[in-house]
Parts: structure tokens; C-alpha cells; sequence
């Protein structure tokens, strides 16, 4: 049966599973979103297309899923991009769609025009430009499994808006051959032979793993060869949750704000078993200084982040469940207890580096942010979605937040795009309306998308904001105060930002606040209480730093401790 | 270090912004690019000659291989090849240089396509090394105008290059 462009989009988003899209209209989108009026999917319309892209992220990233957006082109199309980005650099499956004008018109600088396709080229897994309203079904197909499959990422699909009303044979296809695309999700069986070999003999293991853990859903296995052979594990801020927070094997994140003994681990580990990481500079610190003895397997299903800034010992390329999988397998014929049994003095140099008071903070009459995060995990008692913004608040919720389980850290890794965390916790309520989902924001951070605070109203997405407001920019004060002799340019933000409170409650959401110590818990277990969107602003102490610190470029064991 | 790259592409529009945003983005320059299709009319054959770090292009050849309109990439340097370009020259001809353009054009086997009343344009195919020789003779003769086509290569010998997945 012939069905138009618009209809075609329908029918392909249906056969993908799509419940949820993110959306924002616009004149090049008008055949499209007639189309959807009727469309039997759940429609979010947001406030800035910003904040779709960050909201199709946190449900995807929540979930596991393909997140889904549509706007329009030109203005619409470019507001995408730093979402766009955001989700490349964390591979975060997506597919965005961009109307775009009509054929005919592309490149005579027609209203509301842009070259998405060239804008996202650098910053999508790939994109692609629809002309002919043939290739429309296979194009989605294409761009869902590309989306999803290997290392996940961004597609986008830019479609004319002649394209939307032209009509087609449907067929939606049932499988899917790009000749150029295969990727490998078994491991080299050799390879892993020689891995289970190389760990065997270690005496310093440790693990290094990261997002490929969490995006591969593969922290079961993780937990179960950490735990047989007793080799303790760091994650990178991406890995949070791969392995529970709580766990005795657990060393939390290693890099510039990591843990001393996560830090320490690495610094005088044997064998060094990376997972889904790719030894980023803000977890390496001076590469030439990493890990000086280990030797290093490394594990990926991307082949460019093997040997791309350390050499690897020990490559394997494939899916990290797979992997693992297949290394558990091998590890039946191994002597797993004299290997255990050979941890012993490793495992009681770490706790002499545990003994090291390095994440420690005084609670006195101000407010301090560590406080706040470490009473959100008591009252949730993690049972929570938590996302944040980017800087302090972004390192302070990965150190004192504990997190139990994959997928419930929401946070921009690789981009570090601040706006972040309040449209992907949006985008998390969605998913899951009934779970506390709560956005750890500072008050720079949270200015940068506070009009979706209209959608959670009115959408009612109980979302928690927990604003700790020190009234700077205070990733970027700290930094001057350490390297640019206190001298603070541009980050006062003192006494200009809006009342939160009222802010809240202009919007229809709840506003509340908290000045003291002892106003802390009950004004957590107050928001965790209201059905309704929450902000919270939490006075804090307006000159505390994130500590530890590995300056950057500085080895991993050159921590600022206080 | 000099590197001649192959590269098996979908014959499609946008791919070699793809491609050659892989080398502009790390500040890398394409010496030379050569683009026609197969016989296959759904894959055209890229060759690129390039210099930089091999460990830089070591992940330049990493992230052409990911791209997913790439069907196959070979770093020829590796391997035993053949390397052809073809150039045109156009050299003034006065009544003494004549002669002398007609020997140095015999020598190197090239061919005169076109005579003006005071040019030779004339065809030479070969490698880098015989064309620049060639260049070096016609130089101090007047060169008045010179295109290249950009090298093409293949492997020598009997193992195909432009055979998907081989």
C-alpha cells in the first residue's frame, strides 16, 4: 500500500518499539507532525530542542533504549547539536529527527535553512540526508540499528519537507546489510585466552572499567569475575554502577577527582584490566606516568579506543558482556584459589590506602554539598535515578553517591555539557513515572535549561531538583583559586540568580529551601514526599572544593587531598 | 612518513566529506586524492596519499574503517604495489626547444596530445619518482601550466585490493 512520507515515518517508528518521542514543531515539519497528532506514541513537547535531545538521552541512557527526537529544520535543527554531542561523546543511542526544506530549495539559503548534515557529521555515529521518499523506510531501519548496535551513538535523519508528503510503496525491511558496518561482539578466543593467562599471573590486578560496562548491560558478568578471583575495580564516571558502590571490591572512580586508593590501585598495579573505558585524559592524568608497571588488557567494542592513548599490551575487540562472558567460561579450568589466596598482600596494601583520610569533610553551621548527596542516599537509600550537571556538583554525586546499580547515573562524561542533567532526568520520569528521579544541579548548571521546569509541570513529571547553590560557577572558581591565584573572573553568580523558590512556583512546580544543616533531611524527605516537581535550594558553602584533585596533566599519585 | 591509502567507499554523495573531515580534523594534508568508481557502480575506490605520525595515522586508518560508508581500508605502504599518475604539461615550444621537449617526451615514453603555435601540451603517466624527473627536464624549458591526476595503486601480483572483505 502507498503511504506518504509522514505516514511512513509512523509506521517505521512503530515497528522500532518507539513509545516515547521528544519533540518540538516547525514549519518544515508540518506533514510530519500532522502524522503524529493521531500517532499512538507518548509526545513530549519540551521548551527548547536543547532539552529534547538531553531528555531522549536520559531515557535512553535510563533504559536502555533508542531515544527519539523530532524538530524542525534550520534554528531547530542547530539547537540539537550540543545534545547531539553530548550523547556522541557518551555513546548514547538516538535517533534524531530534523525536517529540513524542501528539496528544491536545499542550498539557496531558504528560510530557515542549515546543513545539518554537515553541522553533525563530526558529531554523529552517522547521518543521513532523505531525498527520495523510496529510501525513507530503510533509511530509519538503517539509522536504529546503526544507533544501537557496536558502540552505540547518535543518528540523524534529515528529511525535506517535500519528502513528508510524497507517497511510497511501504515495506518496512526486515533486516538490515550495510557492507561497511559489521561489528564484532565476540572477542578474539586466542586473545582471551591469553588475558585469562596474563591475570592469572598477576599479583596487583586491578579493573578499570567504564560506560561499554553499563551500555553492553554487562555489570552481572563484571560483578561475578570481580568477585571470583577477588581483583578490586574502578570505575571511570561513565562506569558508576557497573559494579555496586557498596561492594568490599569496589575502589569508586579513579582520575582527576577520583578516590586516593582507586588512584594509588592503578598507580602500583601489575595488570591493569580496562573495560569498556578509554583511558581518557581526566582518568589518566600524565599519560607518560600511567600505571608505570602494569601491563594493560584492554577490552572494547570500538576498535579506535584500543592503543589510541596508551599502548596496549593485550587487545580485545568485541562487546563487553560477550567478552566477559567467555572469560568467566575459561576461568572453570583455572586454580581460582591459590590465585585468590595470592591477592592477599594486594589487597592489604589498598586498605592502606583506604586508611588515607582523603574524602573527608566537616559538617559544621554552613550547609556543605557532600552532606546533602550523602543524606540523598540514606533517605533513597539508592534506590534512585540520579542525574547531574556539570562540575562540582557533577564530582561531589559521583564521590559520595554510592551507586548500586547500572543505569541509574545520568551524566555528561565526555562533552561535561552543563544544562544536562535537568531535561535527562525529565527524560527519565518519562520512562519511569513512578521512580524518584532526582537532578543533583548547581545554580550555574541549572540555569542553562530551567525553562523545561513548564514541562514537568506540565507533564506532571515529579522530578526532585537538588540545586547546590554556592553562587558561583564553582568547578571554574575552584580552578582559579588553585591556578590563577584567586583571581575569580566571570564566576560570581552572587546575588543575580533568580529566587529558586519563586522561580518553582511561577512554573507551578514546588519550591523549597533549606539555609542550615538541620534543615537538610527534612527538606529532602519533604520534596521526596510531593508527587509534584521539586527544587530545592540548598545554601552551601560558597568556597568548597572538590577534592581529591590530580591537577590536570600531573600523574594520578600527585592528589590534592585538602 | 608517506602513506598511499585505498579505500573501498559506497559510491554515494557525502562521503568524501566524511573522509577527508577524518584528516582535517587531526591537521593532516591530502597530498594527493583520486576518486572513481568500480565495476562495480555501487563502490568507487579512493586513493589517498598522505604524510604525517604513523601513530596518528595508524588511528586515521581506525576511524576511516568506522565510518560506516567505508567499506574497506589497506594502507598500501605496507604491501607491494604499483603507483601510477598521469600528468599534462603544458611547455612553451620556441624553434630551439623544440627538439629538445620532443627528445625528453620520447625518453620518458609520454605522448604530444596538443600542438599550439608556441606549446607542447604533453601526457606522461608514471610514478612519483619518473614524473618529478620528468618535471625537473621541462622546467628549465619554460612549464607554463602543469595538472596531476593524483596517484592510483594497486597490489602487485596476483591478491585484490577493491575486493570487499578480502
Amino acid at each position: 500500500m502507498k503511504k506518504t512520507g509522514s505516514q511512513i515515518i509512523v509506521e517505521s517508528l512503530k515497528k522500532e518499539g518507539v513509545e516515547t518521542i521528544f519533540n518540538y514543531p516547525g514549519g518544515a515539519v508540518l506533514p510530519l507532525f500532522d502524522e503524529l497528532q493521531s500517532a499512538p506514541f507518548k509526545q513530549v513537547l519540551v521548551r527548547h530542542e536543547q532539552a529534547a535531545v538531553h531528555a531522549a538521552d536520559g531515557y535512553s541512557r535510563a533504559t536502555g533504549r533508542v531515544g527519539v527526537v523530532i524538530v524542525t529544520s534550520g534554528p531547530g535543527a542547530t539547537n540539537t547539536v550540543t545534545g547531539i554531542a553530548t550523547a556522541f561523546m557518551d555513546s548514547v543511542p538516538m535517533v534524531i529527527i530534523t525536517g529540513q526544506v524542501p528539496t528544491l530549495l536545499i542550498g539557496n539559503d531558504a528560510f530557515q535553512e542549515a546543513d545539518i548534515i554537515g553541522i553533525t557529521r563530526p558529531c554523529t555515529k552517522h547521518n543521513y540526508l532523505v531525498k527520495d521518499v523510496k529510501d525513507l523506510a530503510r533509511t530509519i531501519k538503517e539509522a536504529f540499528y546503526v544507533a544501537r548496535s557496536g558502540r552505540p551513538g547518535p543518528v540523524l535523519i534529515d528529511l525535506p519537507k517535500d519528502v513528508q508528503a510524497e507517497s511510497a510503496e511501504f515495506k518496512y525491511p526486515e533486516k538490515v546489510s550495510i557492507r561497511g558496518y559489521q561489528p564484532t561482539y565476540e572477542g578474539h578466543v586466542g586473545q582471551i585466552q591469553r588475558a585469562v593467562k596474563l591475570v592469572m599471573k598477576s599479583k596487583k590486578p586491578v579493573l578499570y572499567v567504564g560506560g561499554g560496562i553499563i551500555s553492553s548491560n554487562a555489570s552481572k558478568e563484571l560483578t561475578l569475575f570481580a568477585e571470583k578471583l577477588g581483583i578490586p575495580v574502578t570505575m571511570t564516571l561513565m562506569g558508576l554502577g557497573s559494579i555496586p558502590g557498596n561492594n568490599p571490591l569496589s575502589l569508586g572512580m579513579l582520575g582527576m577527582h577520583g578516590t586516593y586508593w582507586a588512584n594509588m590501585a592503578v598507580m602500583e598495579s601489575d595488570l591493569l584490566i580496562a573495560i569498556g573505558s578509554r583511558f581518557d585524559d581526566r582518568v589518566t592524568g600524565k599519560i607518560e606516568a600511567f600505571a608505570p608497571q602494569a601491563k594493560i588488557i584492554h577490552i572494547d567494542i570500538d576498535p579506535t579506543s584500543i592503543s589510541k592513548n596508551v599502548r596496549v599490551d593485550l587487545p580485545i575487540v568485541g562487546d563487553c558482556k560477550h567478552v566477559l562472558s567467555k572469560i568467566l567460561s575459561f576461568l572453570e579450568e583455572e586454580d581460582v584459589g591459590t590465585f585468590r589466596a595470592g591477592l592477599e598482600k594486594w589487597h592489604h596494601q589498598i586498605d592502606k590506602f583506604r586508611a588515607v583520610h582523603s574524602m573527608n569533610y566537616e559538617q559544621r553551621e554552613i550547609i556543605k554539598p557532600q552532606y546533602v548527596i550523602e543524606k540523598i542516599f540514606e533517605l533513597t537509600k539508592g534506590d534512585a535515578i540520579i542525574s547531574t550537571e556539570v562540575g562540582q556538583n557533577q564530582m561531589w554525586t559521583a564521590q559520595y553517591f554510592p551507586f548500586l546499580r547500572p543505569r541509574t547515573l545520568l551524566t555528561s562524561g565526555g562533552l561535561g555539557t552543563m544544562g544536562y542533567g535537568f531535561p535527562a532526568a525529565m527524560g527519565a520520569q518519562v520512562a519511569f513515572p513512578n521512580k524518584l528521579v532526582i537532578d543533583i544541579s548547581g545554580d550555574g548548571s541549572f540555569q542553562m535549561n530551567s525553562q523545561e521546569l513548564a514541562t514537568v509541570v506540565q507533564y506532571r513529571l515529579p522530578v526532585k531538583v537538588a540545586i547546590l547553590n554556592n553562587g558561583y560557577l564553582g568547578m571554574v572558581r575552584q580552578w582559579q583559586e588553585f591556578f590563577y591565584g584567586k583571581r575569580y573572573a566571570s564566576v560570581s553568580l552572587e546575588g543575580i540568580s533568580p529566587d529558586f523558590v519563586k522561580l518553582a512556583e511561577a512554573y507551578g512546580a514546588v519550591g523549597l529551601r533549606a539555609t542550615k544543616p538541620e534543615d537538610v533531611v527534612p527538606t529532602l524527605k519533604k520534596a521526596f514526599s510531593t508527587p509534584e516537581p521539586v527544587i530545592i535550594d540548598f545554601e552551601i558553602d560558597p568556597e568548597e572544593n572538590v577534592y581529591p584533585m590530580v591537577p590536570a596533566g600531573e600523574p594520578l599519585n600527585q592528589m590534592r587531598l585538602v | 612518513m608517506r602513506h598511499v591509502i585505498t579505500l573501498l567507499v559506497e559510491n554515494e554523495f557525502g562521503v568524501l566529506t566524511r573522509i577527508a573531515g577524518l584528516f582535517s580534523g587531526r591537521g593532516f594534508n591530502i597530498e594527493s586524492l583520486c576518486v572513481a568508481e568500480t565495476l562495480d557502480p555501487t563502490v568507487s575506490t579512493m586513493t589517498i596519499v598522505t604524510r604525517g605520525d604513523d601513530q596518528i595515522l595508524e588511528q586515521v586508518l581506525k576511524q576511516l574503517n568506522k565510518l560506516i560508508s567505508v567499506i574497506k581500508v589497506v594502507d598500501l605502504i605496507e604491501k607491494d604495489f604499483v603507483e601510477r599518475e598521469m600528468v599534462l604539461v603544458k611547455v612553451t615550444a620556441t624553434s630551439e626547444t623544440r627538439e629538445e621537449i620532443l627528445r625528453v617526451v620520447d625518453i620518458f615514453r609520454g605522448k604530444v596530445v596538443d600542438v599550439g603555435a608556441k606549446t607542447y601540451t604533453i601526457e606522461v603517466t608514471g610514478d612519483e619518482k619518473k614524473i618529478n624527473a620528468l618535471l625537473s627536464l621541462l622546467k628549465p624549458l619554460g612549464v607554463k601550466e602543469l595538472v596531476r591526476t593524483g596517484r592510483v595503486a594497486m597490489i602487485r601480483g596476483s591478491k585484490i585490493t577493491t575486493e570487499p572483505g578480502s
